[in-house]
Protein backbone atom coordinates (compact mmCIF):
# COMPACT_ATOMS: atom_id res chain seq x y z
CA UNK A 1 0.00 0.00 0.00
CA UNK A 2 1.47 3.26 -1.04
CA UNK A 3 0.15 6.64 1.23
CA UNK A 4 -2.59 7.22 -0.35
CA UNK A 5 -4.00 4.27 -0.29
CA UNK A 6 -3.93 2.74 -3.43
CA UNK A 7 -2.52 -0.33 -4.41
CA UNK A 8 1.69 -1.08 -5.24
CA UNK A 9 3.76 -4.05 -6.13
CA UNK A 10 6.96 -4.71 -4.44
CA UNK A 11 9.03 -6.71 -7.57
CA UNK A 12 11.99 -9.29 -6.79
CA UNK A 13 13.58 -11.88 -8.51
CA UNK A 14 12.47 -15.68 -6.65
CA UNK A 15 15.83 -16.64 -6.66
CA UNK A 16 16.33 -13.47 -4.02
CA UNK A 17 13.40 -14.31 -2.25
CA UNK A 18 14.39 -17.81 -1.69
CA UNK A 19 17.76 -16.86 -0.58
CA UNK A 20 16.73 -13.96 1.67
CA UNK A 21 14.40 -16.93 3.28
CA UNK A 22 17.04 -18.91 3.40
CA UNK A 23 19.69 -16.77 5.19
CA UNK A 24 17.40 -16.11 7.81
CA UNK A 25 17.01 -19.37 8.76
CA UNK A 26 19.91 -21.25 9.43
CA UNK A 27 19.51 -24.33 11.49
CA UNK A 28 23.49 -25.28 12.31
CA UNK A 29 24.41 -28.24 12.98
CA UNK A 30 26.94 -27.74 15.95
CA UNK A 31 30.24 -30.47 14.62
CA UNK A 32 32.36 -29.13 17.79
CA UNK A 33 34.89 -31.64 18.37
CA UNK A 34 36.85 -29.47 21.50
CA UNK A 35 37.86 -25.96 22.47
CA UNK A 36 36.40 -24.33 19.64
CA UNK A 37 33.02 -25.87 20.56
CA UNK A 38 33.02 -24.33 23.86
CA UNK A 39 33.15 -20.79 22.22
CA UNK A 40 30.32 -22.11 19.62
CA UNK A 41 28.50 -22.75 22.93
CA UNK A 42 29.08 -19.18 24.38
CA UNK A 43 28.40 -18.00 20.70
CA UNK A 44 24.62 -19.85 20.74
CA UNK A 45 24.08 -18.81 24.93
CA UNK A 46 22.20 -15.92 25.69
CA UNK A 47 25.00 -13.46 25.96
CA UNK A 48 25.49 -13.23 22.39
CA UNK A 49 22.43 -15.07 20.66
CA UNK A 50 23.01 -16.53 17.31
CA UNK A 51 18.78 -16.13 17.77
CA UNK A 52 19.06 -12.75 16.56
CA UNK A 53 20.63 -13.82 12.69
CA UNK A 54 17.70 -16.61 12.11
CA UNK A 55 20.51 -19.56 13.19
CA UNK A 56 17.97 -20.29 16.42
CA UNK A 57 17.19 -23.67 15.92
CA UNK A 58 20.46 -26.29 16.73
CA UNK A 59 19.57 -29.21 15.60
CA UNK A 60 21.81 -32.52 16.04
CA UNK A 61 20.38 -34.65 13.41
CA UNK A 62 22.39 -33.65 10.46
CA UNK A 63 19.37 -34.55 8.56
CA UNK A 64 17.62 -31.39 10.14
CA UNK A 65 20.56 -28.94 9.71
CA UNK A 66 21.34 -26.67 6.94
CA UNK A 67 24.53 -25.48 8.17
CA UNK A 68 27.49 -27.19 9.85
CA UNK A 69 29.85 -25.16 11.86
CA UNK A 70 33.33 -27.73 12.24
CA UNK A 71 34.61 -26.28 15.75
CA UNK A 72 37.54 -27.80 16.70
CA UNK A 73 40.40 -30.43 15.92
CA UNK A 74 39.32 -33.39 13.31
CA UNK A 75 41.61 -36.18 13.44
CA UNK A 76 42.03 -38.49 10.77
CA UNK A 77 40.12 -40.70 12.12
CA UNK A 78 37.20 -38.42 12.55
CA UNK A 79 37.46 -37.76 8.76
CA UNK A 80 34.78 -40.52 7.66
CA UNK A 81 32.62 -39.56 10.13
CA UNK A 82 33.18 -35.79 8.94
CA UNK A 83 32.26 -36.68 5.28
CA UNK A 84 29.49 -38.81 6.27
CA UNK A 85 27.26 -36.35 8.11
CA UNK A 86 28.20 -33.85 5.67
CA UNK A 87 26.48 -36.00 2.75
CA UNK A 88 23.47 -36.79 5.33
CA UNK A 89 22.32 -33.10 5.42
CA UNK A 90 19.95 -31.77 2.68
CA UNK A 91 21.09 -29.27 -0.29
CA UNK A 92 21.19 -26.55 0.01
CA UNK A 93 23.71 -27.23 2.87
CA UNK A 94 26.85 -24.41 4.42
CA UNK A 95 29.39 -25.39 6.04
CA UNK A 96 31.62 -22.75 8.73
CA UNK A 97 35.11 -23.90 9.67
CA UNK A 98 35.79 -22.22 13.11
CA UNK A 99 38.82 -21.92 14.26
CA UNK A 100 42.33 -22.45 12.77
CA UNK A 101 42.55 -26.25 13.82
CA UNK A 102 39.14 -26.79 11.51
CA UNK A 103 40.72 -24.18 9.21
CA UNK A 104 44.59 -25.51 8.51
CA UNK A 105 45.59 -28.17 11.09
CA UNK A 106 46.12 -25.60 13.28
CA UNK A 107 49.12 -25.86 15.83
CA UNK A 108 48.70 -29.95 15.67
CA UNK A 109 50.95 -30.41 12.22
CA UNK A 110 51.10 -34.14 12.91
CA UNK A 111 50.31 -37.23 11.65
CA UNK A 112 46.99 -37.86 13.69
CA UNK A 113 45.11 -34.60 12.43
CA UNK A 114 43.61 -33.67 9.07
CA UNK A 115 45.53 -30.21 7.82
CA UNK A 116 42.20 -28.44 7.44
CA UNK A 117 38.65 -29.67 6.90
CA UNK A 118 38.64 -28.92 3.50
CA UNK A 119 40.68 -31.25 2.17
CA UNK A 120 37.33 -33.12 3.13
CA UNK A 121 34.55 -31.51 2.37
CA UNK A 122 33.75 -28.14 0.96
CA UNK A 123 34.08 -25.05 3.01
CA UNK A 124 31.84 -21.63 2.46
CA UNK A 125 33.50 -19.71 5.82
CA UNK A 126 36.61 -19.56 7.64
CA UNK A 127 36.62 -17.84 11.08
CA UNK A 128 40.70 -17.90 12.08
CA UNK A 129 41.19 -17.31 15.64
CA UNK A 130 42.48 -20.01 18.40
CA UNK A 131 39.53 -20.17 19.21
CA UNK A 132 37.73 -17.12 17.50
CA UNK A 133 35.53 -14.77 19.30
CA UNK A 134 31.78 -15.29 19.35
CA UNK A 135 31.76 -11.51 17.67
CA UNK A 136 33.78 -13.22 14.97
CA UNK A 137 31.38 -16.28 14.72
CA UNK A 138 28.89 -14.02 14.33
CA UNK A 139 30.92 -11.99 11.58
CA UNK A 140 31.64 -15.06 9.88
CA UNK A 141 27.22 -15.71 9.98
CA UNK A 142 26.83 -12.14 8.61
CA UNK A 143 29.52 -13.14 5.59
CA UNK A 144 27.75 -16.25 5.03
CA UNK A 145 24.39 -14.58 4.60
CA UNK A 146 25.89 -12.34 2.89
CA UNK A 147 27.14 -14.98 0.35
CA UNK A 148 24.08 -16.77 0.69
CA UNK A 149 22.36 -13.27 -0.56
CA UNK A 150 24.64 -13.04 -3.22
CA UNK A 151 24.11 -17.07 -4.42
CA UNK A 152 27.85 -17.50 -3.91
CA UNK A 153 28.46 -20.09 -1.64
CA UNK A 154 29.21 -23.69 -3.28
CA UNK A 155 26.16 -24.82 -2.44
CA UNK A 156 24.16 -22.43 -4.62
CA UNK A 157 26.77 -23.36 -7.20
CA UNK A 158 25.70 -26.53 -7.32
CA UNK A 159 22.13 -25.29 -7.82
CA UNK A 160 22.84 -23.46 -10.62
CA UNK A 161 24.88 -25.98 -12.47
CA UNK A 162 22.14 -28.45 -12.09
CA UNK A 163 19.20 -26.07 -13.25
CA UNK A 164 21.81 -25.22 -15.90
CA UNK A 165 22.01 -28.87 -17.30
CA UNK A 166 18.12 -29.74 -16.51
CA UNK A 167 17.63 -26.65 -18.99
CA UNK A 168 18.54 -28.02 -21.88
CA UNK A 169 17.79 -31.72 -20.89
CA UNK A 170 15.01 -32.24 -18.25
CA UNK A 171 14.33 -35.63 -17.33
CA UNK A 172 17.73 -36.54 -17.50
CA UNK A 173 19.49 -37.18 -13.95
CA UNK A 174 22.42 -35.11 -13.93
CA UNK A 175 26.12 -36.66 -12.46
CA UNK A 176 29.14 -34.80 -11.34
CA UNK A 177 30.41 -35.02 -14.67
CA UNK A 178 27.98 -33.24 -16.19
CA UNK A 179 27.93 -30.74 -13.65
CA UNK A 180 31.79 -29.88 -14.52
CA UNK A 181 30.93 -29.82 -18.38
CA UNK A 182 28.27 -27.05 -17.68
CA UNK A 183 31.50 -25.07 -16.35
CA UNK A 184 30.83 -24.99 -12.54
CA UNK A 185 33.33 -26.21 -10.14
CA UNK A 186 31.49 -28.60 -7.91
CA UNK A 187 33.83 -28.70 -5.34
CA UNK B 1 72.44 -36.56 34.20
CA UNK B 2 75.22 -38.21 36.36
CA UNK B 3 74.01 -41.73 37.14
CA UNK B 4 75.43 -41.94 40.73
CA UNK B 5 73.94 -39.00 41.96
CA UNK B 6 70.53 -39.38 44.59
CA UNK B 7 67.67 -38.77 42.92
CA UNK B 8 66.48 -35.18 44.46
CA UNK B 9 62.81 -35.47 44.32
CA UNK B 10 59.29 -36.92 45.45
CA UNK B 11 60.74 -40.30 44.18
CA UNK B 12 62.68 -40.33 47.43
CA UNK B 13 59.81 -40.74 49.90
CA UNK B 14 58.60 -43.96 47.90
CA UNK B 15 61.87 -45.41 48.40
CA UNK B 16 62.00 -44.78 52.18
CA UNK B 17 58.69 -46.47 53.31
CA UNK B 18 59.00 -49.39 50.20
CA UNK B 19 62.47 -50.10 49.78
CA UNK B 20 63.45 -52.95 52.25
CA UNK B 21 60.35 -54.56 51.17
CA UNK B 22 61.35 -53.91 47.08
CA UNK B 23 64.71 -55.66 48.37
CA UNK B 24 63.42 -58.12 49.86
CA UNK B 25 60.65 -58.80 47.05
CA UNK B 26 63.31 -59.06 44.70
CA UNK B 27 65.39 -61.29 46.38
CA UNK B 28 63.04 -63.75 46.53
CA UNK B 29 62.53 -63.46 42.80
CA UNK B 30 66.25 -63.65 41.70
CA UNK B 31 65.66 -67.22 43.73
CA UNK B 32 62.60 -68.05 42.02
CA UNK B 33 63.18 -66.92 38.30
CA UNK B 34 66.62 -67.59 38.00
CA UNK B 35 67.77 -66.32 34.73
CA UNK B 36 64.37 -64.61 33.69
CA UNK B 37 65.49 -61.79 35.41
CA UNK B 38 68.34 -60.05 33.45
CA UNK B 39 68.80 -56.61 35.26
CA UNK B 40 67.25 -54.86 38.23
CA UNK B 41 67.14 -51.15 38.28
CA UNK B 42 66.92 -50.22 41.55
CA UNK B 43 66.09 -46.44 43.09
CA UNK B 44 69.06 -44.23 44.32
CA UNK B 45 71.42 -46.77 42.36
CA UNK B 46 69.70 -45.07 38.90
CA UNK B 47 67.63 -42.08 38.24
CA UNK B 48 64.13 -44.25 38.90
CA UNK B 49 61.67 -43.67 41.04
CA UNK B 50 60.59 -47.43 41.29
CA UNK B 51 62.82 -50.32 40.54
CA UNK B 52 62.87 -51.71 37.31
CA UNK B 53 62.93 -55.11 36.20
CA UNK B 54 64.12 -56.64 33.09
CA UNK B 55 62.70 -59.89 32.26
CA UNK B 56 63.03 -62.25 29.74
CA UNK B 57 60.29 -62.12 27.43
CA UNK B 58 59.37 -66.03 27.52
CA UNK B 59 59.29 -66.15 31.32
CA UNK B 60 57.29 -62.53 32.17
CA UNK B 61 54.16 -63.84 32.41
CA UNK B 62 55.30 -66.18 35.03
CA UNK B 63 56.97 -63.37 36.59
CA UNK B 64 53.91 -61.14 36.56
CA UNK B 65 51.37 -63.50 38.03
CA UNK B 66 53.71 -63.97 40.45
CA UNK B 67 53.90 -60.55 41.02
CA UNK B 68 50.36 -60.75 40.67
CA UNK B 69 48.85 -62.72 42.79
CA UNK B 70 52.16 -64.44 45.26
CA UNK B 71 51.78 -63.46 49.39
CA UNK B 72 53.89 -60.67 49.97
CA UNK B 73 53.69 -59.31 46.43
CA UNK B 74 50.06 -58.33 45.53
CA UNK B 75 50.90 -56.21 43.02
CA UNK B 76 47.11 -56.81 41.61
CA UNK B 77 46.51 -53.35 39.50
CA UNK B 78 47.69 -53.32 36.27
CA UNK B 79 48.07 -49.47 36.17
CA UNK B 80 49.51 -49.12 32.26
CA UNK B 81 50.74 -51.56 29.69
CA UNK B 82 53.10 -49.17 26.97
CA UNK B 83 56.33 -50.00 24.86
CA UNK B 84 59.27 -47.49 24.08
CA UNK B 85 61.14 -47.80 20.60
CA UNK B 86 65.22 -47.25 21.84
CA UNK B 87 66.44 -47.32 18.10
CA UNK B 88 69.48 -50.45 19.20
CA UNK B 89 68.51 -54.01 19.57
CA UNK B 90 66.34 -55.37 20.85
CA UNK B 91 64.30 -52.38 19.43
CA UNK B 92 61.43 -52.14 21.58
CA UNK B 93 60.73 -52.19 25.33
CA UNK B 94 57.38 -53.35 26.43
CA UNK B 95 56.73 -51.48 29.60
CA UNK B 96 54.37 -53.32 32.83
CA UNK B 97 54.00 -50.53 35.48
CA UNK B 98 51.92 -52.55 38.24
CA UNK B 99 50.22 -51.12 41.86
CA UNK B 100 49.33 -52.45 45.24
CA UNK B 101 46.76 -51.15 46.23
CA UNK B 102 47.07 -53.29 49.50
CA UNK B 103 51.22 -51.65 49.82
CA UNK B 104 50.52 -48.87 48.12
CA UNK B 105 54.09 -49.57 46.20
CA UNK B 106 54.66 -49.87 42.82
CA UNK B 107 57.09 -51.92 40.77
CA UNK B 108 57.93 -51.57 36.80
CA UNK B 109 58.62 -54.49 34.68
CA UNK B 110 60.12 -54.29 31.54
CA UNK B 111 61.07 -56.83 28.57
CA UNK B 112 63.18 -56.51 25.09
CA UNK B 113 61.62 -57.70 22.03
CA UNK B 114 63.17 -57.30 18.81
CA UNK B 115 61.39 -56.35 15.64
CA UNK B 116 59.05 -59.24 14.30
CA UNK B 117 59.35 -60.99 17.70
CA UNK B 118 55.97 -61.67 19.94
CA UNK B 119 55.00 -60.91 22.87
CA UNK B 120 52.80 -63.33 25.18
CA UNK B 121 49.81 -61.29 26.34
CA UNK B 122 48.30 -60.00 29.27
CA UNK B 123 45.04 -60.49 29.02
CA UNK B 124 45.17 -63.90 30.54
CA UNK B 125 46.29 -62.46 33.86
CA UNK B 126 44.13 -59.13 33.16
CA UNK B 127 41.23 -58.32 31.23
CA UNK B 128 42.82 -54.49 31.35
CA UNK B 129 45.55 -55.42 28.82
CA UNK B 130 43.24 -55.73 25.96
CA UNK B 131 43.42 -52.47 24.99
CA UNK B 132 46.86 -51.22 25.99
CA UNK B 133 48.07 -53.93 23.82
CA UNK B 134 45.72 -52.73 20.82
CA UNK B 135 47.29 -49.47 21.19
CA UNK B 136 51.28 -51.01 21.79
CA UNK B 137 50.61 -52.63 18.53
CA UNK B 138 49.10 -50.05 16.39
CA UNK B 139 51.74 -47.48 17.61
CA UNK B 140 54.89 -49.71 17.74
CA UNK B 141 53.56 -52.66 15.62
CA UNK B 142 54.65 -55.21 18.75
CA UNK B 143 52.18 -58.40 18.25
CA UNK B 144 50.95 -60.39 21.28
CA UNK B 145 50.45 -63.91 20.70
CA UNK B 146 47.60 -65.80 22.30
CA UNK B 147 45.52 -61.42 22.37
CA UNK B 148 41.91 -62.03 21.19
CA UNK B 149 41.82 -59.35 18.96
CA UNK B 150 44.98 -58.17 17.58
CA UNK B 151 44.45 -54.92 15.35
CA UNK B 152 44.41 -51.50 15.39
CA UNK B 153 42.51 -49.95 17.95
CA UNK B 154 43.46 -45.53 17.33
CA UNK B 155 44.25 -45.29 13.97
CA UNK B 156 42.33 -46.49 10.55
CA UNK B 157 42.55 -49.83 9.87
CA UNK B 158 43.65 -48.92 6.61
CA UNK B 159 46.77 -47.11 8.32
CA UNK B 160 50.11 -47.93 6.65
CA UNK B 161 52.95 -48.40 9.46
CA UNK B 162 52.70 -47.14 12.93
CA UNK B 163 53.34 -43.91 13.93
CA UNK B 164 55.13 -43.79 17.06
CA UNK B 165 58.04 -45.98 15.69
CA UNK B 166 60.95 -43.47 15.97
CA UNK B 167 61.32 -43.65 11.88
CA UNK B 168 57.66 -42.82 10.99
CA UNK B 169 58.00 -39.39 9.60
CA UNK B 170 56.51 -36.72 11.84
CA UNK B 171 54.46 -35.37 9.20
CA UNK B 172 53.48 -38.74 7.71
CA UNK B 173 49.91 -37.69 6.94
CA UNK B 174 47.61 -40.22 5.46
CA UNK B 175 43.79 -39.29 4.67
CA UNK B 176 40.94 -41.55 4.62
CA UNK B 177 38.02 -39.40 3.69
CA UNK B 178 35.65 -42.60 3.09
CA UNK B 179 34.41 -44.86 5.27
CA UNK B 180 36.27 -47.94 5.90
CA UNK B 181 34.51 -51.15 4.12
CA UNK B 182 32.68 -52.55 6.95
CA UNK B 183 33.66 -56.42 8.82
CA UNK B 184 30.62 -58.11 9.14
CA UNK B 185 33.13 -60.45 10.98
CA UNK B 186 33.35 -58.08 13.94
CA UNK B 187 29.44 -58.22 14.87
CA UNK B 188 29.88 -61.71 15.73
CA UNK B 189 33.24 -61.98 17.48
CA UNK B 190 32.92 -60.53 21.35
CA UNK B 191 35.67 -57.42 21.64
CA UNK B 192 37.45 -59.41 24.37
S1 LIG C 1 41.74 -23.48 17.03
FE1 LIG C 1 42.52 -23.34 19.14
S2 LIG C 1 40.66 -23.23 20.41
FE2 LIG C 1 40.04 -24.01 18.39
S3 LIG C 1 40.10 -26.23 18.55
FE3 LIG C 1 42.09 -25.57 17.76
S4 LIG C 1 43.37 -25.37 19.59
FE4 LIG C 1 41.24 -25.40 20.29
Amino acid sequence: MSKDGSAVFFTTKLDDFVSYGRKNSLWPYPFGTSCCGIEMMATLCSDYDMARFGAEAVRFSPKQADMMIVAGIVNTKMAPILRTVYEQMAEPKWVMSMGACASSGGIFNVYSVTQGIDTIIPVDVYVPGCPPSPEGVLHGLMRLQDMIQKGETRAQHREQALKRINLFSPFKTSTADDIKNAGYNAE
Amino acid sequence: MDINTPVPTIYGKDFEKHGEMWKTQIAELRTKFQGAIEEVRFPREYPTDVPILYVKKESVIAVLDHLRSAPGFEYGFLADLTATDEEIDPRFEVVYNLLSHGNMARIRVKTRVSEGQEVPTATTLWMAANWPEREVYDMFGITFSGHPHMRRILMDDRWVGHPLRKDYALRGYQLFPDTPPPKPELLEKSDR
